[in-house]
């Protein structure tokens, strides 16, 4: 079975997953990405590459930050920008997914970009434009489910690849809510795609799926033993409805044994970076002084994640 | 009308019979075997030199979808497939709507299905009123009606109380009951197996514990209550190990897999692929091979299509929305015929799991065997003949099955039901 995310030539076609995508495309973004980071510091900030295009932001689910850096790294390549927040409108009305998808198409879309709470929605969007005939739209995964966040991974490896140069020699801890993560996901299969030789995951074992060894990490419940000597935390943000009940107690309780403190971030390399996706819980799985700290990189990740973002759309609008 | 099947090869599990020989039709009964009867005279004479000569396909669960959601799929269409999968006799289980929990409904269904005089029907009753789990329904007046045993499709008894009393109730009257393997909360929690693929995918998984908790109540209660237990679409290795155990301590269980779980496993859910979001969920490939070899060893008693026709509204949505189930009924013969195959069975051998043995779970005598005096069910099919599936070969109103595209051995050539030519392909 071919990905439905690469065309028979292996070239992109969309952005679903990093799962499975090969290393080349994944540095190939990486690098376009790194001259977008100039474009923000312009007087114009703004490039031609998709003029003329129409990008729909399909949200099925509720979204600022994420929706907003889709539209200005859009907006900065010249494309016209329209936002849908579709669980406000149409699927309201009952529409079925691909019916709003067809009414856009009809409305001469080039590019979606596509959050769903349901696992798989972009790549069902996906193989619906392939076989009713219309590959030449593209879709970008903007978060599905807990399934994956493709372009959330790439920004959180141009960060680690900005600060740290080098994948083959790094070792990286992932902290918190793996199960429900989708940014968890697509951060594991690029650290495994890119070489990182050893990526941890930390957190209760309520929180931690299934089989997650088969992933290619290794698996710690004790979060003293897994931040030792690592050169990167990534933090996992903790969602509200989890906080009480069957997965975890409480939030004070997690905060105690797996939120990230100053006396444990101690225990990781002294130049170990701090990364989080936002938005942040202060004081459930992270401490402000931590968050507001030297070793964090919290902010950087928001500017790349607009690079990376436009690297992605103007790759998959050249074709 | 008077038929006469001539040269083909009869396989016959019941009668252990394997031989090329004619067989006779008249009255809607088989009445004779290798010579003719004195003064037969065949009206019609069927070829079947090169064919096997089968009793009709018996299967334990076909959801025709009528009464409530003829969108689905409506008797006649579920009756034209059954018909050409050469399936003759039909359980139905009582998830429809409104449930199969009153006996005028079921009269209602059983005389709907007569009128259309295509395969039989066995309506499985269902245990509790509304399949709610709260109410036993009127089980004696039930099998009046025509219910065959009692089952609470894939809706699981919540209340353990409950569920002891109605099997004492239907071991009163030494009723069949049918359960399938969910443990109410554990089987709710998810879409798909939770294993390796789940993780990747996202999904969230439901545990083998939700079917092996239920198996380990059920097992116990009726133990307990003396009810008579089958136990339904088996998904997982160690379910199936349970029930060995509890045989081993001499209960009389039996039990039967679906042909998606013989031959699928959660890989094939590929890229999210809504055709195999399944109740139970495919599981691992280790599970897959287990029910295979044990419905080769006979450790699982029967094979069922566990036809579930789904409209293309119902499955053209990411697959955690979509809704579970897939087609099968025509289906079945080529995938048994598949699985005997591969595992090394004879074609008798292979049948048996979906005539005979399934026969004697739905209480059936007078088909599902070919012996004189049976009721003229018969399946004609050419073993050698490879047929891809597709949607618009599928007669079924169901379209879904992860099985779209492949080629699987086993044509139906023609089925008789009480001696009458129904299908003819």
């Amino acid at each position: 079975m071919r990905h439905p995310q690469l065309n028979k030539h292996g070239e992109l076609q969309h952005l679903l997953t990093l799962d499975g995508l090969p290393r080349d495309i994944l540095t190939a973004i990486l690098d376009t990405a790194a001259p977008f980071t100039e474009v923000a510091e312009r007087e114009v900030k703004k490039l031609p590459l998709l003029r003329g295009k129409s990008v729909f932001n399909l949200f099925f689910e509720n979204s600022t930050r994420t929706r907003t850096t889709f539209e200005i790294a859009a907006k900065r390549l010249s494309a016209d920008v329209v936002n849908l927040n579709i669980n406000t409108s149409s699927a309201a009305k009952g529409e079925s997914l691909l019916d709003t998808v067809d009414n856009l198409c009809a409305m001469h879309a080039d590019m979606f970009v596509v959050r769903h709470a349901a696992s798989g929605a972009p790549m069902m969007i996906a193989q619906h434009l392939h076989n009713t005939g219309r590959d030449h739209i593209r879709v970008v995964n903007a978060g599905d489910g807990r399934h994956a966040h493709p372009t959330q991974g790439l920004l959180d490896m141009y960060t680690i690849r900005h600060f740290k140069h080098d994948f083959s020699n790094l070792t990286v801890a992932i902290v918190g809510d793996v199960l429900h993560s989708r940014v968890a996901r697509s951060q594991i299969a690029a650290l495994t795609t890119l070489g990182v030789p050893e990526v941890r995951v930390i957190g209760p074992r309520t929180l931690l799926p299934t089989a997650v060894e088969k992933l290619g990490v290794r698996v710690f419940h004790d979060m003293r033993e897994g931040l030792k000597g690592v050169d990167v935390v990534m933090m996992l943000r903790l969602q509200n409805e989890r906080m009480n009940g069957a997965l975890l107690p409480t939030p004070q309780e997690y905060y105690k044994i797996w939120g990230l403190t100053a006396e444990k971030l101690a225990l990781a390399k002294p130049d170990a970076i701090v990364m989080h996706p936002g938005p942040m819980n202060r004081g459930v799985e992270i401490d402000s002084a931590v968050a507001d700290g030297a070793q964090a990189v919290i902010l950087p990740q928001v500017t790349f994640g607009i690079a990376v973002r436009m690297a992605v759309m103007s790759m998959l609008g050249s074709h | 009308m008077n038929i006469l099947i001539s040269n083909g090869r009869v396989v016959d599990p019941a009668n252990r019979t394997d031989a090329v020989c004619n067989v006779y039709v008249a009255g809607g009964k088989i009445v004779a075997l290798g010579q003719a009867p004195d003064g037969f005279k065949a009206e019609r004479t069927i070829d079947a030199s090169g064919l096997v000569v089968a009793p009709g396909f018996i299967d334990l669960a076909a959801r025709l979808r009528e009464p409530g959601f003829e969108y689905r799929a409506t008797l006649e269409s579920e009756m034209d497939a059954a018909m050409a999968g050469g399936v003759t006799s039909l359980a139905i289980p009582p998830d429809t709507d409104p449930v199969l929990d009153e006996p005028g409904l079921v009269e209602m269904l059983t005389y709907r299905a007569k009128k259309l005089n295509r395969a039989h029907i066995y309506p499985v009753g269902a245990l509790t009123i509304g399949l709610k789990g709260e109410r036993l329904s009127e089980m004696a007046e039930l099998v009046e009606a025509g219910c065959v045993a009692f089952s609470q499709a894939n809706v699981p008894v919540v209340d353990n109380a409950v569920l002891m009393r109605a099997l004492q109730y239907a071991a009163t009257f030494d009723f069949r009951v049918w359960l399938q393997p969910l443990a109410p909360f554990l089987s709710r929690v998810g879409h798909a197996h939770d294993g390796e693929v789940a993780t990747r995918l996202g999904l969230s998984g439901i545990p083998v514990a939700a079917e092996t908790v239920a198996l380990f109540t059920y097992l116990e209660l009726a133990r307990m209550t003396g009810a008579r237990l089958h136990i339904t679409r088996l998904s997982s290795a160690a379910g199936l190990a349970l029930i060995d155990q509890a045989r081993a301590d001499g209960m009389d269980v039996t039990c039967d897999v679906s042909i998606n779980h013989v031959h699928l496993c959660d890989m094939d859910i590929g890229y999210f692929d809504p055709n195999c979001h399944l109740i139970p969920p495919l599981r691992s490939q280790r599970d897959r091979e287990a029910l295979a070899r044990g419905l080769a060893e006979g450790r699982i008693n029967a094979l069922c299509s566990d036809h579930t026709p789904v409209d293309d509204d119902g499955k053209q949505t990411p697959f955690s929305e979509s809704e579970p189930g897939a087609t099968g009924l025509e289906l079945l013969m080529p995938l048994t015929l598949k699985w005997a195959d591969s595992a090394g069975l004879a074609l008798m051998d292979g049948l048996a799991r979906i005539t005979s043995e399934a026969a004697k779970i739905v209480g059936i005598t007078k088909a599902g065997h070919l012996s004189v005096g049976a009721r003229a069910d018969v399946c004609v099919f050419d073993p050698a003949m490879h047929v891809t599936v597709t949607r618009e070969g599928l007669k079924s109103q169901g379209k879904n099955t992860p099985f779209l595209g492949m080629e699987l051995p086993g044509k139906v050539r023609y089925t008789l039901v009480e001696g009458q030519v129904m299908f003819e392909g």
